[in-house]
Formats: C-alpha cells, structure tokens, sequence
C-alpha cells in the first residue's frame, strides 16, 4: 500500500471534525423535538446551507464529474434538475406543507386524510426512497477510501464510513447533524471550486478545454496539441493524452443524445437517426423524474419543518437553490478536464473508474509544483467525506425518524414514553446503518450517479403526486391517494430493478435479450417517470372519484390551514378542532 | 388579530375565500412553472431539430453547453426570486383583505 500522506491527513481531519461536532452537538439535543426536527427554531441562512449540505451527496460531488467525463453532454441533465428540482418545491409544495406541519411526511399523510392506515403506506415509501438513495452514498464511500488506501477492497470502505457515521446519529440525532451539515455545504464548496479553480489557472480553462472536444461539424480536433509539461492552457495551448479505445468519440461525447441516453436503442442495433427518438424519450423522462423527484425526497421534506413558519420555508429553498446552483458549476468543469488530462480512467470500472476523477485529478499537479496536487486532492477527498457523510446521516435520520416515529411510536406500541421513543431511535438507526451497509456492498458497479437518478424516479411517481394533488385538490381521498401512490411507485420501482438485474445478473441474460429487441420498453423501464408520474396522477383522480364519499368532512379547514397566510391564525384553530375531535 | 377563531360563519370560512385564495395561488405558481418548464423542454427539442446551431462555439462551449451547465441556474434564481416576492405581497394582501372581510360581515 503507498499511501499519500497529505491525502490521509485532510480526509482524517474531515472525519474526525464531523465525529466531533455531532458529539459536541448531542450535549444539546435532550428532547423527541431536538431529534427529529431540531425543535423547529433554525435561521434561513443555517437551514439553507444545512439542507444544501445534506443535498449534495457523493452523486454531485463525485457522480456528476464522473459522469460528465463517460457520457458527456447528457450527464448535464442531472446537476441541473438537481438544483430546479427546488424550484418545483417551492412553487407547489414548500409553503403549504410548513402551514400544515407536522413532523414528517407520514404526518402530513395520516393528517391530511385523517388515516393511520395511510401513514403505514407512506411510511413504507420513506423506506424504500431513503435505502434506495443510501446505496449510491456508500458506494462514494467505497470509492473514496479505495483511492486513499490503495488497494483496500470497495467493501471495506463502505463498511468503515457506514459504521462511523451511523454511530454519530445514533448520539447526535437531527440537531446535531443541522449544524455539522451547514458547515459541510461551505467545506464542500470549497472543496470543489479551490481545486478547480487552481486546476483552471494552470491547465486552461473550462471552456478552453471544452474546445479541444470538435464537434461533427469541425474539422477534426484543431486544438490537440501532445502532451509536453511546460506548455499550459494558460499559453493558449490545451494539453491531451491520446484518449483510450473505450471513451466515446469526441463528436458523440459533447453533443446531446449521446451514449448515456441511447443505450437502449444501441443495444437494439440502432444508431444514428434511428437512435435519436429514443435518446429525446430517455432525456424527457429524465428531466421529469430529476425536476419532480427532488419535491418528494423524504429527507429534503423533513427539513422544511424545521423553518419557523411557511415565509421563511420559502426564502430558505430560494437561498438553496442560489447555493447548490453556484456549486454544480464546477463539477462538469472536472469530468472535462479528464477527459482531457487522465483518459486511462475509461478502461476502469468500479471503484476505479470514472466515478473517482473529482478525487484523482489535482494530483497531477504534482508532475510540476511537488506537493501542491497531494494538497488539492486531499481537499477533494475532504469534500467527498463530507459529501456521502452529511447525505448519508440525513437519510438515516429520516429513515430511522420513520422507523421510532412512526412504525414503533404509532403502530407497535402507541403507548410508549418519549424516553423509551429516544432509546428506540438509537437502537433502529444501528439497524438501518446496518441494512445501508450491507446494500452498499452490492452496488460497485453501477454509476453514483445513475443510483440517485433512480431514487428521484420512485420518489416522481409516488411522493410528488401525492404532494401536490393533497394541496391542491380538495376532492383527493385516501384510497385514491394510496392506490396512486403504491401502483405509480412499485411499478416504477419494479422496472428499474428490471434493467439493473438485466444488465447486472448472470440470470439477468434473457431479459436482457428480451429488453435488447424493445428499445421503447426498455428505454421506458429504465426511466419510468414520464408514465409513471402520470399513471400517479390519473389513477388518485380515477379512484378518488370513484370513492368521492370519503372526502375528509374538515376538507374546507384542512385547505384554508394549508393556503391561508399564518397571520390568520388558523392554524391554533385546526389543533383545537382535531382535539375535540379526538384525534 | 384572531381573537375568537372558533366562531363559524366569518368570511375567512367561506367557500369564497378559500376558492379565491387558492386560485390566485396556483395561477401565480403555474405561471412561474411554465416559464420555467418551457424554456428547460424547449432546450432538447432544440438540441434535436437545431443541433448545428446549437452546436455553436461560444468561449470555446458549445452554445447547448453553455445555456444548460452554466447560464440555467441564474434564469432559475430570477424565477424563484419572482415569485417569492409576488407570493409574499399577495399573500399579505389576502390576509388584510380576509380581517377586513371579517369585520364587514358581522
């Protein structure tokens, strides 16, 4: 093993900062409250940058540029339906779902349509969204400590880092992690932009090093010049190795409609024009499961609760969106660059592929200014560290917050104390970590990135339906509602997992055929959200028609306590009606 | 403000207000959405029908590179800061005009 020591040095020091800060923080959190929604009393600017800690995860810090560098233009989609996913939060839902407050998703789902029944559904659905959405989180982690300790195998890493982390929730719970997670959005801005904006000065810069890219309508690559130290970009000249056999061709890589999105028709035999179609479906479908997912993404909701009040909800996902938006510039900036700079990593897969270039990059500094590329991809590895640690620990509150809430507060033993409700939120978030690990393991091979997109995709077609009919219309039932959400959810999730086993498993091979002779169906199946979200939406109308005497009989007050402005009151009004109502 | 909530038939209650509300509500966030959703699925439509104009060299991007990895996330902020600052001087409006209301149908 040939450890570099500086690289060592920053990611320990990230670590152990994180582990510090949430046993610092867990001397502060005594009460239910403090732990699962930091007694609702965080500023705009902390929740701002503590929700977009908890969001850029090990697929923004490290699947986007990874993804960039593989696919090319296509793999843009992703870092901006990312951030305008917020945007869709924040027109339709942010605001209404603070007036109405309640704790969790479940909350609003049995309060909204006064069933427990209900919140068992949508229980099961912060489930399945928040292990789907660990497993790309422990594969950064995997990544990240196989690059540091060379030759240590994926699974030790994923092992490592889920231990450590669940360990820090188990102590620290919610309030603890607001803090740590919004110091970990500024050191993961600082991770990435010093890196790349050193790499910028000395090897060209972003556009600059697009360029060395022709497209089909140029002459063959004008720019290249060989690789010779001491001739930079900053002269004018964009250094490039000679790329390997299995990277895409330059004129495929940075157009639109390029590998990522036509597999299916490639697979098929298609190509070109034939292709393109299909390519424009997958992009489509893409654009609404990325838009529309972020909206139903458990551990993003829960933390609107934590704004005082629906006007400061909606400020806080504006000031997000500002400050994911100016970090998921810079990560393309990286996969550009190795494309340009490290091409060997195209003939890696794994843990050693493309998904580690954010990691790897600055080292090649070294090669001219000694330690100073060590330095910069300690930083990098920092930021990596912070990046799958805050997503990861948010997810696990909000999975095992629904475990001790909800399953075991309401369902299995309604009558327990809130200090047996503490011990039992400690006890489930070491069997969640747990169960992420163990998934953790399974998923080497796929792409960080493409993970988190299929969590966005299930979360498009059961939680935002959900969301947006339940505000919006009054005529919405709870059997409507629930048939929506589970059909529209497990099919969606049903297909993904087809094309992962068709593509993944020895005994995935017939499908695999199967899937290769129907590029529609199989570009369907592997991004179902443009039938999914909208199967969704017809069935709740459908069947909440169908079953229109079950509307809530408070309809009327339930409505005005989600649309009408706080200065009214009504909300004080709803607790004491629902008391005398003895819910 | 609202001293006696649980009174019933005020003006905040009726049928009117709250139909009124939500529809200034949804008009302003479907308006904003739209702008937004027309210009994002205009791009790969563009991208399809228009790929040498969008394959266009801009600082040394493509000019399809450039609106979508760089120039997207501003068009969105004006969005949201548009709306924010609509929504909340709406709302306070309704708010005022719901006491008002109030009083006036007693």
């Amino acid at each position: 093993m040939n450890v570099d020591p500086w690289i060592l040095a920053f990611a320990a020091v990230t670590v152990f900062g994180t582990i510090w800060m949430g046993f610092r923080a867990a001397g502060s959190s005594k009460t239910a409250s403090d732990f699962f929604v930091a007694g609702r009393s965080v500023s705009v600017g902390w929740n701002s940058a503590a929700i977009s800690g908890e969001y850029l995860s090990a697929a923004s810090f490290m699947g986007i540029a990874g993804m960039v560098m593989s696919s090319g233009y296509d793999a843009l989609w992703y870092p901006v339906c990312y951030a305008c996913g917020y945007l869709f939060l924040l027109l339709f839902i942010a605001g209404p779902l603070r007036r109405f407050g309640a704790y969790t998703i479940p909350d609003f789902a049995e309060g909204r349509f006064d069933s427990p029944l209900f919140r068992r559904i949508a229980v099961c659905f912060v489930l399945f969204i928040g292990f789907f959405y660990t497993m790309p989180q422990m594969k950064g982690a995997g990544v990240t400590l196989s690059y540091i300790f060379p030759g240590l195998p994926y699974w030790v890493g994923v092992a490592v880092v889920g231990a450590v982390i669940t360990l820090n929730v188990a102590l620290g719970g919610m309030k603890g992690i607001t803090l740590v997670q919004a110091v970990q959005y500024w050191a993961k801005m600082f991770a990435i932009s010093v890196p790349a904006f050193v790499l910028m000065a000395v090897y060209g810069s972003y556009g600059g090093n697009l360029k060395a890219n022709h497209t089909t309508i140029e002459s063959p690559a004008p720019m290249v010049a060989e690789a010779v130290p001491g001739v930079t970009g900053a002269t004018g000249t964009i250094e490039r190795e000679p790329l390997p056999e299995k990277a895409p061709a330059d004129e495929k890589w940075i157009s639109p409609f390029g590998s990522l999105t036509t597999k299916a028709a490639t697979m098929a035999g298609l190509s070109g024009q034939d292709a393109k179609p299909y390519s424009l479906l997958y992009t489509y479908s893409l654009i609404i499961a990325l838009v529309c997912g972020t909206a139903g993404l458990p551990h993003i909701l829960v933390r609107f609760y934590t704004n005082p009040d629906g006007v400061a909800a909606k400020r806080t996902t504006m000031w997000v969106m500002i400050l994911i938006g100016v970090f998921y510039v810079f990560p393309p900036f990286f996969g550009v660059l190795g494309r340009n700079l490290l091409p060997e990593l195209y003939g890696n897969i794994g843990a050693k592929g493309t998904d580690k270039i954010v990691l790897e990059l600055p080292r090649i500094l070294n090669e001219r200014f000694g330690i100073l590329g060590s330095i910069l991809s300690g930083i990098t590895c920092a930021g990596a560290f912070a990046a799958f640690m805050s997503t990861f620990s948010g997810l696990l509150v909000s999975i095992t917050g629904a475990l001790a809430h909800d399953v075991y507060g309401r369902i299995l033993k309604p009558d327990s104390t809130a200090e047996q409700r503490l011990r039992m939120f400690k006890i489930l978030a070491v069997v969640s970590g747990a169960t992420a690990i163990l998934l953790g393991f399974t998923v080497e091979k796929f792409e960080i990135n493409k993970l988190v997109g299929w969590a966005f995709a299930i979360a498009a077609t059961s939680y935002f339906p959900l969301l947006f009919l339940s505000t919006w219309w009054r005529g919405i039932t709870m059997p409507g509602a629930a048939i929506g959400m589970l059909l529209g959810g497990l099919l969606s999730l049903a297909t993904v997992v087809s094309t992962m086993f068709a593509d993944q498993s020895p005994w995935g091979a017939g499908l695999k055929a199967w899937y290769a002779s129907r590029p529609l169906v199989r570009t369907l199946a592997e991004q179902p959200a443009i039938w999914g979200l909208p199967l969704a939406m017809v069935l709740m109308v459908v069947v909440s028609w169908l079953t229109r005497s079950r509307i809530p009989a408070d309809i009327r007050l339930k409505m005005l306590v989600l649309h009408a402005p706080e200065s009214l009151g009504l909300k004080q009004e709803y607790i004491r009606e629902q008391e005398e109502a003895g819910h | 403000m609202n001293d006696d909530p649980t009174t019933g038939d005020d003006f905040i209650h009726s049928h009117e207000f709250l139909h009124h509300l939500m529809k200034r509500q949804l008009r302003l966030s479907i308006s904003c959405a739209l702008t937004f959703s027309a210009v994002l699925l205009a791009l790969p439509v563009l991208n399809y029908f228009l790929p040498e104009f969008m394959a266009m060299r801009v600082f040394g991007f493509t000019l399809t590179w450039l609106i979508l990895g760089v120039l997207f996330f501003p068009f969105v902020w004006i969005i949201s800061w548009a709306f924010i600052r609509r929504s909340l001087a709406m709302e306070a409006e309704e708010a005022e005009r719901a006491q008002r209301g109030k009083v006036g149908s007693r």
